[in-house]
């Protein structure tokens, strides 16, 4: 199933203007609050109608600006809202099975099985949503629109009202539909962790307009797209989990490179994604020595990006992939740094934060 | 019951007819009403709320002449139902007719303020899970409403059963056909000695009255519960 799109339509103090194409997996709409993205996943759901333009998923043409607007109910697309959005009146097995009600028919027993297993909800079924927790009612409201048997999946910032802990909770299942590939998935969010961790092809979203489809890497590594400018940018780092020791510390492989980083509870061999900030990355010309550092990637300068302020953004070329490292103007001339110049990456062990550690597809 | 007289028994039965029917009848347009009042904007919709509103405004007689000027036998809808063989002028249907207009403006309020009250998100939330427009009302928007719509039936009943302008001037008095008990209250009180009897059912209707908004808050709470799921 692919997902076509291409619109505008005219919203408040900006016009919404996007244009692209998303396949089956996880593509993350970036980009700062009040940028358009909800615009945007509303209107492919049908629940606004654009000013101009067309909406196509796989055959079926959804939209054609005075032609043709499917309803909403007839689109057969999940969406996962910002809040949970759960019927209050309904037992969660209810709100579940509500799509099995209408003319789209409920998915066999097997895949609602599949689906409700899954998601952990299983020992939930009886109860109201309103004696459930915000993670619990966050899977539920995930599990419900995937028992409507999308063709689609949207998802509007379904973290961005919950803490930390129930984050952390959730983020786990997008990870696995993610890695699923069975539909295209839409995942809308302003914060740099989930696109660390969600990210494959990326749609940046500024004033509005579709500033660009690239890979997950390039985005966080781009000090125009992240908040914060220079000191939001990071790197995305694949890896495989080698080995757990009995220090605490568990021994990543990427690339060749070996990384320690506090204990991940994976099964060996388990791919990973590591999101490691720029700001917490320092460079040596020399060879360290004698440094509690564990993890030092020996690489070349490919890219050196001044900003306006003080630092500097230098991009460095490893075994493990693109490293980058936040320093000041001061230390890159002092350092010499240039393109093509051998430098030696080092991380802190205990700096790459938990919820920037998640499974890779 | 020895202590009423047939003549008030018949007041008070037909009183309780002539409420329950008013009730029933109005209570599926108002919702309707309420619905579209609250969820659709549409040129017109002024105009519309202001017609629902008429009753409430209005002086009842005038009210009670227009109904007779529409529904009695030389009206425009008088032929009509005549013709069908139901005349409603001077009829227990006729005094129906008069309750439940003159009860609807309330009955849509109280329905249309607990319709506005549902979220509408959960409205979206079930268009993408595959509802229409039709199947949201049905599954998502009406039984969250359903506190909302009782209170507006109890309102609508006890209004019904109060009625006296509308219905005097468009059916008349008529012992065993039209004398609902207010009306016969109303005529007690014009005869001397009749205070005993009239006391008897303004007892009589404080009672239906207590009882009404007793069943309808003990039945609310139970519904508020359920549909909160708290």
């Amino acid at each position: 199933m692919s997902l076509k799109v291409d619109i505008t339509k005219a919203q408040g103090d900006f016009t919404l203007k996007a244009s692209f194409e998303a396949k089956n997996g996880l593509s993350v709409v970036f980009g700062p609050s009040g940028a358009g993205k909800t615009t945007l996943i509303r209107a492919i759901a049908g629940l606004e109608a654009p000013d101009a333009g067309r909406i196509a998923l796989g055959q079926e043409t959804l939209f054609e600006a005075g032609k043709r607007n499917v309803p909403p109910h007839a689109r057969q697309i999940g969406y996962v809202f910002q809040e949970p959005r759960l019927f209050p009146h309904m037992s969660v097995e209810k709100n579940l099975r509500f799509s099995g009600r209408f003319k789209r028919g409920a998915p066999d027993e097997e895949t609602a099985r599949r689906i409700i297993d899954m998601l952990g909800i299983g020992h939930l079924l009886e109860r109201r949503p309103a004696k459930l927790s915000g993670g619990e009612q966050g899977r539920v409201a995930l599990g419900r629109a995937l028992l409507a048997r999308p063709r689609l999946l949207l998802a509007d910032e379904p973290l961005a009202a919950l803490d930390p802990a129930r984050k952390a909770e959730l983020l786990p299942y997008f990870e696995r539909l993610r890695d699923a590939r069975e539909m295209p998935i839409l995942y809308v969010t302003h914060s740099v962790s989930e696109l660390g961790r969600l990210a494959s092809q990326v749609l940046t979203f500024e004033q509005g307009k579709l500033t660009g489809v690239r890979q997950g890497e390039e985005v966080l590594a781009d000090p125009a797209i992240m908040p914060g400018g220079v000191r939001g940018v990071g790197a995305l780092v694949h890896a495989r989990l080698v080995a757990q020791h009995e220090d605490g510390l568990s021994e990543l492989e990427a690339g060749g490179a070996r990384l320690f980083l506090p204990r991940i509870d994976q099964q060996i061999g388990a791919a990973l994604r590591l999101r490691i900030a720029a700001q917490d990355v320092i460079l040596s010309r020399a060879e360290p020595q004698g440094l509690s550092a564990l993890n030092i990637l020996k690489g070349t300068v490919r890219r050196l990006r001044i900003g306006t302020g003080p630092g500097a953004i230098v991009s460095l070329e490893t075994a493990a992939g693109e490293i980058q490292a936040r320093i000041t103007r001061r230390s890159a001339r002092a350092l010499a740094l240039a393109e093509g110049v051998e430098a030696y990456a080092i991380v802190k062990t205990v700096s790459v934060a938990r919820e920037d550690i998640g499974p890779d597809g | 019951m020895s202590w009423l007289g047939p003549e008030e028994w018949q007041a008070v039965l037909l009183s309780l007819k002539v409420a329950f029917w008013a009730t029933l009848l109005s209570l599926p347009l108002a919702t309707w009403v309420a619905h579209v009042l609250a969820r659709k904007s549409f040129p017109g919709h002024g105009l519309l709320n202001g017609l629902v509103h008429l009753p409430l405004v209005l002086p009842p007689v005038v009210t009670g002449y227009l109904l007779l000027m529409a529904f009695g036998a030389q009206g425009p809808a008088g032929r009509v139902l005549d013709a069908l063989g139901m005349p409603i002028a001077f009829r227990w249907t006729g005094a129906v007719l008069a309750a439940a207009v003159m009860a609807f403006p309330l009955v849509v309020r109280a329905i249309r303020l607990s319709i506005e009250a549902v979220d509408p998100k959960l409205e979206e939330a079930a268009a993408t899970l595959g509802a229409s427009r039709r199947m949201q009302f049905v599954t998502v928007t009406l039984p969250m409403a359903l506190p909302g719509v009782l209170a507006g039936a109890v309102l609508g009943f006890a209004k019904a059963m109060g009625e006296f302008g509308a219905t005097i001037t468009f059916v008349s008095n008529i012992p065993g056909e039209t004398q609902t008990l207010p009306l016969a209250v109303h005529d007690f009180l014009q005869v001397p000695g009749g205070e005993n009897a009239a006391l008897r059912l303004v007892l009589i209707a404080v009672v239906i009255a207590m009882g009404a908004l007793f069943a309808s808050e003990w039945l609310a709470r139970r519904m508020a519960r359920r549909v909160s799921g708290a």
